[in-house]
């Protein structure tokens, strides 16, 4: 823009309101304004977070929640991927699957779970199921369109040189559905993130962040379910910047849009 | 009915007419759901799996037909999307005024812009339980949830959408000495329309999740408690009901939107 404001400036801006909002906060809890129950001071949310930390096993709940968002997203990546590469590539496939997928997504994402719990019960199997399922849908239909938007000069070039059906979803579909299916994986990976947090609501058995919220709510520790939301935020905050360095990674190549 | 036939009478690879191919794609698209909705029916018919596990395709209709005639059905989807449209209304003009304001005032940006994103990084699944607390598992625990569905991508994509409009439509806007209120009527805001739009429909599309989501952890009706209630009394038959409608109710309003998106958008056919 024209007006070009120092990064300094921008970061006093930038924390204001945060520190302006944690002043509010603190002072509202001293003088006793705003239930404690409610709203626990500063210090609480640290001790709470330490209590989580050292006597009971949040690292532990915390890696269990990552396996499970990391396992789902692989499974539901490769296989969407995969997926979406057949129905791209073969017309018959398309024709048979597509409208039927379509009408499949349409379901809300968390109207699966109930389904999904009497299929495969509360265990590890069903959360993952579930985590698949969310990070399937984006990238399907993402690869998808990616490689149907492949431009017709690479196509013919492909027949010219008499490609088969492996070199041309190699050579030419894949490489050019690439910056499409970044998208999806990205999507995907905030999408198998919140599928995780929702499986560990609903399928509440065995150790997860997600737990340890429901857990806070039941107890009525605002404390714990702070500290859990915040861990929430965090690894969606790393996830997303994750998928954006692997976005740009994978599209190095590509000649730069906008600086 | 006649034509029909024909069709899969030649059925080969490539058919020579248009209309025929038509028929074709169109009654290919049958096939698979007609033959699970086949295998579903002989599963259950033989007994392959429980009742409880897979009801069979005949007790499901009948449930349906049940529940569309008792009004069940009706009176819950008409619960919930009260809840959406007032959440989502709510969360849509919140998350467009804050988009708008980002957008225009690099300042508004600097102060306000940190702060959001870092709350919007939760899911709106991670607020639930601390909401709970907050205001209870009423009527606005619900709104909540729902209108911050809505917020987010409402705002982020109105903010970008300005952000985007074309320098060169403000640099003729600053020839033609528009005023203020000028150039963000007949600049600015046309140029975001798109993205707004783009906002709108991710907005109803969380908010619809999002109400999905805080039925089935706290409420008495709805379609999502009928999915928790059913799912409790190893009713699958009602559960997948349940899933039907959210789908078709997702469905329609994601096709109307867009219906609406193309109306709205007619003036830009001459472009690109």
């Amino acid at each position: 823009m024209v007006t070009t404001t120092s990064q300094a400036v921008r970061f006093r801006r930038g924390i204001t309101l945060p520190i302006l909002l944690l002043v509010v906060w603190e002072v509202s809890n001293r003088t006793g304004i705003v239930d404690p129950r409610f709203l626990p001071s500063l210090e609480e949310v640290v001790r709470a977070a330490k209590r989580e930390l050292i006597d009971n096993d949040l690292l532990g709940d915390l890696s269990f929640s990552l396996m499970r968002n990391i396992a789902g997203f692989l499974i539901g990546g490769v296989v969407g991927i995969g997926f979406a590469t057949v129905l791209a590539l073969s017309r018959i496939a398309d024709r048979l699957v597509m409208p039927t997928f379509n009408a499949l997504k349409q379901i809300s994402l968390l109207a699966w779970i109930p389904l999904i719990s009497v299929w495969f019960g509360f265990g590890e199997q069903a959360k993952i199921v579930f985590v698949a399922l969310a990070a399937f849908i984006p990238i399907v239909l993402n690869t998808y369109d990616g490689m149907r938007a492949a431009p017709d000069d690479l196509i013919e070039v492909g027949r010219a040189l008499k490609f088969n059906g492996r070199q041309r979803a190699l050579r030419i579909y894949l490489p050019s559905a690439m910056p499409s299916i970044a998208t999806g994986v990205h999507l995907g990976l905030i999408y198998s993130w919140l599928a995780t947090v929702g499986a560990e609501y609903f399928l509440a058995v065995g150790p997860g962040i997600g737990g340890l919220v429901i857990a806070g709510r039941e107890r009525f520790d605002m404390a714990m379910v702070m500290v859990g939301v915040i861990i929430l935020g965090l690894v969606g905050f790393t996830l997303n910047r994750l998928a954006y360095s692997l976005e740009s990674y994978l599209l190095r190549w590509r000649p730069k849009q906008n600086a | 009915m006649a034509a029909i036939s024909e069709t899969s009478g030649h059925a080969g690879p490539r058919f020579s007419w248009p209309s025929r191919k038509r028929i074709g794609i169109g009654l290919t698209a049958f096939i698979l759901p007609v033959a699970l909705l086949v295998l579903w029916w002989v599963a259950s018919d033989r007994g392959w799996l429980a009742e409880q596990i897979l009801p069979s395709p005949v007790f499901v209709y009948e449930t349906a037909r049940d529940m569309i005639a008792s009004g069940e059905i009706l009176y819950h989807t008409a619960v919930s999307l009260r809840r959406v449209v007032i959440g989502f209304a709510i969360g849509a003009a919140l998350g467009l005024s804050l988009g708008v304001a980002m957008g225009l005032s690099e300042r508004v940006e600097d102060y306000v812009k940190p702060l959001f994103l870092a709350f919007a990084q939760i899911p709106t699944l991670g607020w639930i339980p601390l909401l709970m607390l907050l205001v209870g598992i009423d009527e606005t625990l619900k709104i909540i949830v729902i209108a911050k569905g809505a917020l987010v991508p409402m705002a982020l994509n109105t903010f970008t959408g300005i952000r985007n409009v074309s320098p060169r439509y403000l640099e003729v806007g600053h020839a033609l000495r528009f005023s203020r209120w000028q150039r963000l009527r007949l600049i600015v805001l046309p140029g975001a329309v798109p993205s707004i739009f783009t906002g709108i429909r991710y907005g109803l599309t969380h908010s619809w999740t999002s109400l999905v989501g805080v039925e089935l952890l706290a409420s008495s009706e709805g379609l999502g408690y009928l999915l928790v209630w059913g799912r409790q009394m190893f009713w699958l038959d009602t559960v997948i009901v349940a899933m039907i409608a959210i789908g078709l109710v997702g469905f329609i309003m994601d096709k109307s939107l867009n219906n609406t998106e193309t109306l709205i958008q007619r003036w830009k056919k001459g472009e690109a």
